[in-house]
């Protein structure tokens, strides 16, 4: 059924749909609006057979799931970055375990300094603690991603985050297809827990492994994360013959078969990138566009295939890993090791800074002309930068970074924090 | 003491040129005004006071203040403050925050900060709600509260007593009062800072946005019937028939020494240092 609606309550749909048997919930800013829709129809009765827990932090809401989802629950729960942080420790005895539970992230910066705007920074601290990581375009793949979350997670026994950007997406009303709830049961299989609580054979789950076998229990992790590779592309097609149209998979190409330029970059940020390319295409410029849509487990053989052939490839991140760079170029160098591909990492859009089409056509043509550095900051304020700096070399007390840059632009601190 | 403490201040001094981003009739300016002026009695220079908070509406007090601030993440700013005060013990270190802040993601440090009795004080504007995330039931909100739609029927479970808990966990000082009553509220943040050890300060500071019926709160809070107890049996008693609406009384003056005061003094010359070193 198309219905326009804000992107946060098209996940809430497709999770109701999913009948999630707990949910846990403690707000955050972009990802609230979803677990408060989950709420009201929980109340409503429309989402029937579900607890729905209000708790005391991320922690706890990690935490809850997993006893939840170890006893044989399917668990759903939502945050954003600072609260994904918080939850840490919890998210890599999700994966430990192999407990199947699902989870949003709606992309939002972390601090410091205090931001509640869109980036991957929050889910890129993650990348490595062993869950499934799944990044949607638009709000229909979110809505559609979720649905194929808990049939991967379910089949594998491995957690998975639907990755969906803070505001750019939680907060657009768009129009979507919500499926029917006759074509989700016929997709998604009734839960059937590996590990259940069985009164024939009690178990205490959370062993003690040493030596012996922890290297073969962290690898099996790892073993299960490379059958993903394998059953999201077929999940993908799966999807497509049930709800008549395509979402997920590992990567997406656009115009990228004959391009000499590819752009490769995560989330909604692809949108614009496409209409940028079109633009280039139009001039003349052999560019193309890979979106990825499965960032762990790494689709290294897909992105070595869909890039191996181009000059130049160009990763838009918007996240840094301070001290390197790109993370995905980073897993894009990887991939194509041994292939004369020139890989340049692009960091842009930090902390909700504009990606603006004119901005990324530049960075397009540099690519071309060959002036594109290995690692380039999209519209970053040198002359900010330089300021901070030497007032740095000036004075030993220099003062906090953060507010001395707002008073150098002229911002007041406290009137956006 | 130094020059500029004989200075007298007045509220003014201690207010930043920043303007508050509370919805109007918010209960936290009140708070603001009031803490301002218990730092201008208090009479000890802007520098020589450091306020911390975490994160919430309430939590925006630092920035407000002309007195050292800290904006921490959310739930701890009673370890960073623990931490401010061990490296600087000369200054007057205040945590300001929400119940959410406070008692819900930061439940945790705040019977800890009770027990370990560091010289903090720590001002709690209690609205029920979580303010900053558009209304969510926080854990001193009543259980039949059905107005945020993560708990449509209400959370049903017990509130947090806030002042009980900070009593049996160690607080030193326990008081409530009432943003209402900013003369009052002036007095006990005052007293609150000058009591050695851990002060925990509950205010009820209502969020007009999404908690309206509070308005109501001037009309049901009442002085507290009795004073101060040094008695911690006797103040717990009192809190187990306490139906959270007494105020502007202090509730309980520990004598407890502040966490500090229990380690030895620092040596302060070398030929001190090498006499503790001597066997
Ligand atoms: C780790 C983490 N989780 C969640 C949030 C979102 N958050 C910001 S403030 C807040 C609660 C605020 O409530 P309270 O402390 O009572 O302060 P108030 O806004 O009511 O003054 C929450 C949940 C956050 N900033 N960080
Ligand atoms: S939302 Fe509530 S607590 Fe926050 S500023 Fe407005 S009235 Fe105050």
């Amino acid at each position: 059924m198309l219905d326009q609606m804000e992107g946060s309550r098209a996940v809430a749909e497709a999770v109701a749909l999913c009948r999630p048997q707990v949910i846990c919930a403690y707000p955050i800013s972009p990802q609230t609006h979803i677990v408060e829709a989950l709420g009201e129809m929980v109340k409503s009765g429309r989402l029937g057979g579900c607890e729905f827990i209000n708790v005391e932090s991320e922690f706890a809401a990690m935490s809850v799931a997993i006893g939840a989802c170890a006893a044989g629950a399917r668990a759903y729960t939502a945050t954003a970055s600072q609260g994904l942080l918080f939850m840490v420790e919890a998210l890599y005895n999700a994966a430990g375990l192999g407990l199947p539970i699902v989870m949003t992230v709606a992309n939002r910066a972390i601090g410091a300094p205090i931001n509640i705007w869109n980036d991957h920074g929050d889910a890129m601290s993650q990348r490595d603690c062993g869950w499934i990581q799944l990044f949607a375009e638009t709000n229909q793949e979110a809505l559609d991603l979720h649905i194929q979350a808990f049939r991967l997670a379910e089949e594998l026994s491995v957690p998975v985050m639907v990755c969906m950007d803070g505001f750019i997406l939680t907060h657009a009303f768009e129009r979507v297809d919500i499926p029917e709830a006759r074509q989700v049961d016929a997709y998604l299989p009734a839960y059937e827990p590996r590990q259940v609580l069985d009164v024939h054979e009690p178990v205490s789950i959370g062993a003690m492994v040493g030596p012996e076998a922890f290297m073969e229990v962290r690898y099996l992790a790892h073993a299960k994360q490379m059958m993903a590779l394998e059953r999201i592309p077929e999940y993908a097609l799966g999807f497509r013959e049930i709800f008549g149209r395509d979402a997920g998979g590992l990567v997406r190409g656009y115009r990228s078969e004959d391009a000499e330029i590819v752009v490769v970059a995560l989330g909604s940020v692809l949108g614009t990138i496409k209409d940028v390319i079109d633009e280039l295409r139009e001039a003349g410029i052999r560019a193309g566009v890979l979106g990825i849509c499965c960032f762990r487990p790494w689709p290294m053989e897909a992105v070595r295939e869909a890039l191996r052939d181009a000059r130049c490839v160009v990763v838009l991140e918007k996240s840094l890993a301070v001290g390197i760079g790109g993370i995905v170029a980073t897993n894009v160098r990887t991939a194509l090791a041994g292939f004369a591909v020139a890989v340049h990492a692009v960091i842009a859009g930090l902390g909700g800074r504009a990606i603006t089409r004119s901005s990324l056509a530049a960075m397009v043509r540099a690519g071309v002309d060959g002036s594109l550095p290995a690692l380039g900051f999209l519209d970053l304020d040198r002359a900010v930068v330089e300021r901070a700096l030497e007032r740095e070399r000036r004075t030993r007390r220099s003062g906090p970074i953060a507010e001395n840059v707002l008073r150098d632009i002229g911002v007041v601190a406290a009137r956006i924090a | 003491m130094s020059v500029a403490a004989q200075k007298r201040y007045t509220a003014k001094d201690f207010k930043s040129a920043v303007k508050p981003i509370w919805c109007p009739g918010c209960g936290d300016y009140a708070v603001l005004n009031a803490l301002a002026k218990a730092l201008a009695e208090l009479g000890r220079p802007p520098e020589e006071i450091a306020i911390v908070s975490g994160i919430g509406c309430s939590s925006r007090i630092p920035a407000y203040t002309s007195v050292y601030g800290f904006h921490g993440v959310h739930g701890r700013a009673l370890p960073l403050a623990t931490g401010l005060k061990l490296a600087r013990p000369d200054l007057t270190v205040i945590v300001t925050g929400g119940d959410g802040d406070g008692f819900s993601i930061g439940g945790n440090h705040f019977l800890h900060a009770c027990r370990r009795n560091v010289d903090l004080t720590y001002v709690v504007m209690d609205n029920q709600v979580f303010g900053m995330t558009k209304g969510q039931a926080s854990p001193t909100t009543p259980p039949d509260w059905e107005g945020s739609k993560l708990t449509p029927e209400g959370t049903g479970v017990n509130p947090f007593q806030p002042l009980a808990i900070g009593l049996a966990a160690g607080a030193n000082f326990v008081a409530r009062c009432f943003s209402g009553d900013p003369n009052n509220m002036a007095a006990i943040l005052l007293e609150g800072i000058r009591h050695p050890g851990f002060s925990l300060i509950q205010v009820l500071s209502p969020c007009i946005t999404f908690r309206p019926e509070q308005m109501e709160w001037k009309r049901v809070v009442r002085t507290a019937p009795v004073d101060f107890t040094e008695d911690a049996a006797r103040a717990a008693r009192r809190l187990m028939t306490d139906d959270g609406f007494n105020v502007g009384k202090v509730l309980y003056r520990g004598s407890r020494p502040a966490y500090a005061h229990e380690r030895p003094a620092r040596a302060t010359s070398l030929a001190e240092l090498e006499r503790e070193f001597s066997l």
